[in-house]
């Protein structure tokens, strides 16, 4: 078994375990922190792939934002995360069920399955050899110029994504005090200020 | 040697664990969403796989944009959860259903 091999299974057996933690584990932050393993060690998967440029994405966006995301909102809320789980071990039964189901329909598949004889005839962007151009230079090429429009959308996808999460977390509390600059700075020391002329001896 | 289905079969294993969660964890949803970033992340292996053995970048760009909207999803899920939360108190699924109309 060469080292390749070996990698694939180190990472292959991390995946599947902490993405088991992730559905069963009882505290949610530790959900978190094993589900920040499983995309680590996909990323792997991914390097041993030869898409160097996806697995660097994956860490970046999904374990740079996405879990820290995903931490940060199970912190901040406040939940009693123990009643949530009570009734856990009611569903499992049927969650197993469907889990069985769908792994012996995706086990058909794979019987059956087999590659198209032209399947390498049809390819729309045959990668590069590693001689000539980097993964990332080669992908790079491909997404600025013939999935140009996809990668506008995309990029809008998230700009809208960005103002929806913004609008709809923003709030004003009318119960607390806020400070307004502008009414600072216009303030003017003639209508702010009055000057009495107090006699020596008397009150005002 | 690794084949392609190696990587078929990490990534169904992936995938049914994905939908095992979300029926297992019914009430909270914050392991649903967990959940559901475990199955695109099993759809981006499966991508990205196909493309590596049959030579196509085009798989990885394709997971370049399952990537991109799995990020807007997240972002976009916990919005709404922390909205729910702020007036519920809770993140209970069960309670959801008060927002039909």
């Amino acid at each position: 078994m060469g080292f390749a091999d070996f990698a694939f299974y180190l990472f292959a057996i991390t995946v599947v375990t902490s993405g088991l933690f992730v559905v069963v584990s009882r505290n949610p932050v530790h959900s978190v922190l094993w589900l920040i393993l499983a995309f680590l060690s996909s990323a792997g998967l991914f390097v041993l792939l030869g898409a160097e440029f996806v697995a660097m994405l994956l860490i970046i966006v999904y374990v740079g934002a996405v879990a820290v995301l995903f931490l940060f909102v199970v912190m901040m809320l406040d939940v009693d995360f123990a009643e949530l789980r009570g009734e856990l071990a009611k569903f499992v039964p049927l969650a197993g069920l469907i889990g069985v189901i769908l792994l012996m329909e995706l086990a058909l598949v794979f019987g059956v399955w087999e590659t198209a004889e032209n399947a390498t005839a049809l390819r729309d962007a045959v990668t590069p050899a590693m001689s000539e151009t980097q993964n990332t230079a080669a992908l790079g090429e491909l997404i600025y110029t013939k999935y140009i429009y996809l990668f506008q959308a995309a990029g809008l996808i998230l700009l809208v994504a960005m103002i929806g999460a913004i609008v709809l977390t923003l709030r004003h509390r009318p119960d607390i005090k806020r400070q307004n600059i502008l009414s600072q700075i216009y303030r003017d020391p003639a209508e702010q200020m009055e000057l009495k002329d107090i006699k020596p001896g008397q009150g005002l | 040697m690794i084949g392609l289905e190696h990587y078929l079969t990490v990534a169904a294993a992936l995938f049914v664990i994905g939908i095992f969660g979300i029926f297992v964890n019914r009430k909270n949803v914050i392991i649903i969403l967990m959940s559901i970033e475990l199955m695109l992340l099993a759809v981006n292996i499966n991508l990205v796989a196909f493309s590596s053995f049959l030579g196509d970048l085009v798989g990885q760009v394709f997971t370049l944009f399952v990537l991109t909207v799995a990020a807007a999803e997240a972002a976009i899920g916990l919005a709404i959860l922390v909205c729910f939360f702020r007036t519920r108190g809770s993140i209970a699924v069960e309670d959801v259903n008060v927002m039909k109309g």
